[in-house]
């Protein structure tokens, strides 16, 4: 089974692709430069680089969000684009399940935090769950706390509650490091490098699961999890409640 | 014989996610338009972010449409355009991602069209007499420009509006009288009810550029008139307001363009965009028209609102002039006509 993976949903962008058990190459970006100019670019040079043909895809797994709104929009459309054109169905995979699922195998929590701006973070806790399957101990992805936006302190107040280690990772930690430190009583560290953002491979990885397990949809029906209704909407909502 | 040349066009700059399939230039297989206006009604006006919502949401379908009304598939298409600006950065990211990632999988040649560039080729589509050069109006609600349209791809912009642009100015002025949003349509309907030398608004002339317009004077005129009715308790005929608004404008567009016609010698005038559908307007441009013996061109309103038709005649011609563009295209939200 072969997978392209593709997230930009923060600053990260990256592409992957993974092959059964064989991540095949992988382009991941983390600088200033627009996403609108650099992932269809990266996937070019990849294509190139491992002699993709893309008809040997069997799906295409897309960072869902939440994340940038621009930012996953590029990539709901370039995947969306990509699915149109080589009839391939699509596969949606939480931006912060991918993000946790780089950590595999850790015994601590699990818990990726986006910046969402206004004392916020897209945030969600997740560990691994082990199973017994003839003599292997099989390692699952298990959500503990669905995907959603909350303030910093609420978070590590159900952290504490829950009086377990936690691995932070996202780019969340550089904004409230100093938050966590002070207010955080369980046990906590910070992912390093090359494990800390969001990553494609990762995205990748998750999705040859979920599409393992038949959770695949057309392209054109794919729109991103924002979590967030738009300002306008939101405004419209607050006068509707307050008249 | 020369085989046909397929354009898919795409376009998502503002609030209609839209795709067709045009060809050789002035063929339209297909025009899909998934217009959000009703949408944006609700908030007076177009909200970026949830125009950027719809059109990702409704771009595959929209694409697919295109394609199955024109009977083709991607096998059959030559180049695939798209506007990548100006516009909504949000909005034209959307159509600009979906159009290099087709483009990426098939190998089928990109195009990013410009989406002023589309409305003027929109009057190719009805007219197959029409080819440069001529004169062209541009008037919606984001644009108003007096363009020298030299050869196919080749623009000079010889006037635009200092201010606001004149749909602008229409969904301000029908705001102000209650009318709601889009204003255009809504003014052109009532005006038909009023007299259009009830109210003396004025004319803005703007010093130094013959050809440019202004209309915030207008407006803002139209609104001290309706504050001034209020203050001494006379009562407004809406119908005399927009009529006389209307005129006003028609009036600066008018004199404007056939000055501009004149004095480049040219025998043929065109006018695009959303204001170009407006009836008073189109009628005021082809009497004069008639009377100083010019040609005058003008889209079917289908063709004059935002759609993808428009890029895929424009499309057609950047691509027999070589045009192509990279995966690295991005969207240019203050785009000048004429510049890549």
């Amino acid at each position: 089974m072969k997978i392209l993976g593709i997230d930009s949903s923060g600053l990260v962008a990256g592409v992957a692709v993974v092959e059964d058990d064989i991540l095949l190459g992988e382009y991941t970006t983390n600088y200033k430069k627009t996403h609108s100019q650099t992932l269809l670019p990266m996937l070019d040079e990849l294509k190139k680089m491992i002699e993709l043909d893309l008809d040997s895809i069997d799906a295409i797994a897309i960072s869902k969000g939440p994340g940038s709104f621009t930012g996953l929009r590029i990539g709901a459309a370039t995947a969306k684009g990509l699915g149109l054109a080589l009839k391939k169905p699509l596969v949606e995979v939480p931006t912060l399940a991918g993000m946790a699922y780089q950590l595999f195998a850790c015994d601590s929590l699990i818990c990726p935090i986006m910046d969402a701006r206004r004392n916020q973070v897209y945030t969600g806790i997740y560990r691994f769950e082990t199973k017994d399957c003839q003599g292997e101990a099989k390692r699952s992805l298990s959500e503990t706390k669905e995907q959603c936006a909350i303030d910093i302190r609420e978070l590590i107040d159900e952290l504490n509650g829950m009086g377990q280690s936690v691995v932070f990772l996202g780019d969340g930690v550089a904004v409230y490091e100093k938050t966590i430190r002070e207010f955080c009583k369980v046990p906590y560290t910070f992912a390093p490098a090359g494990m800390n953002y969001q990553r494609a491979a990762s995205v990748a990885t998750l999705g040859a699961i979920y599409f393992a397990e038949g959770k695949s949809i057309d392209a054109a029906l794919h729109q991103p999890e924002y979590l967030r209704k738009s300002q306008a909407e939101r405004e419209k909502e607050e006068r509707a409640t307050e008249s | 014989m020369k085989e046909d040349v397929l354009i898919l066009a795409i376009e998502s700059s503002c609030d209609e996610t839209a795709a067709s399939v045009v060809k050789n230039g002035r063929e339209v297989l297909s025009n899909v338009i998934y217009s959000q206006i009703a949408l944006h009604t609700l908030y007076g006006g177009v909200v970026p972010e949830i125009a950027s919502r719809k059109h990702i949401e409704k771009i595959n379908q929209v694409i697919e449409q295109a394609l199955a009304d024109a009977n083709v598939t991607l096998k059959d298409i030559t180049a695939i355009a798209v506007t990548y600006g100006p516009g909504l950065v949000g909005a034209l990211l959307v159509g600009v991602s979906a159009a290099k990632a087709i483009s990426f999988a098939t190998g089928i040649p990109l195009i990013g069209v410009h989406h002023i560039e589309g409305h003027i080729s929109a009057n190719y589509i009805e007219n197959k007499e029409l080819e440069p050069p001529f004169v062209c109006l541009v008037a919606s609600g984001g644009h108003s420009h007096l363009v020298v349209v030299k050869d196919y791809g080749e623009y000079g912009i010889i006037g635009r509006t200092r201010d606001d642009a004149a749909g602008e100015a229409f969904d301000k002025v029908a705001r102000a009288i209650d009318l709601g949003y889009p204003g255009g349509p809504k003014i052109d309907k009532l005006a038909k009810e009023g007299n259009p030398n009830a109210i003396e608004f004025p004319r803005a002339k703007v010093g130094d550029n013959e050809y440019d317009f202004s209309f915030s004077g207008l407006k803002s005129a139209v609104l001290n008139y309706l504050n001034g009715c209020q203050m001494k308790g006379i009562p407004v005929n809406r119908a005399d307001v927009a009529a006389s608004f209307q005129k006003a404008v028609i009036d600066v567009l008018v004199e404007h363009s056939i000055h501009a016609v004149k004095a480049y010698g040219f025998k043929q005038f065109a006018i695009a965009g959303g204001v170009a559908s407006n009836s008073s307007l189109r009628g005021a441009f082809e009497e004069r028209c008639k009377k100083e013996g010019i040609a005058f061109y003008h889209p079917s309103p289908i063709f004059c609102t935002d759609n993808a038709a428009m890029i895929g005649a424009a499309g057609y011609y950047e691509y027999l002039r070589g045009v192509r563009s990279g995966y690295d295209l991005n969207a240019v939200p203050n785009l000048k006509l004429g510049e890549r």
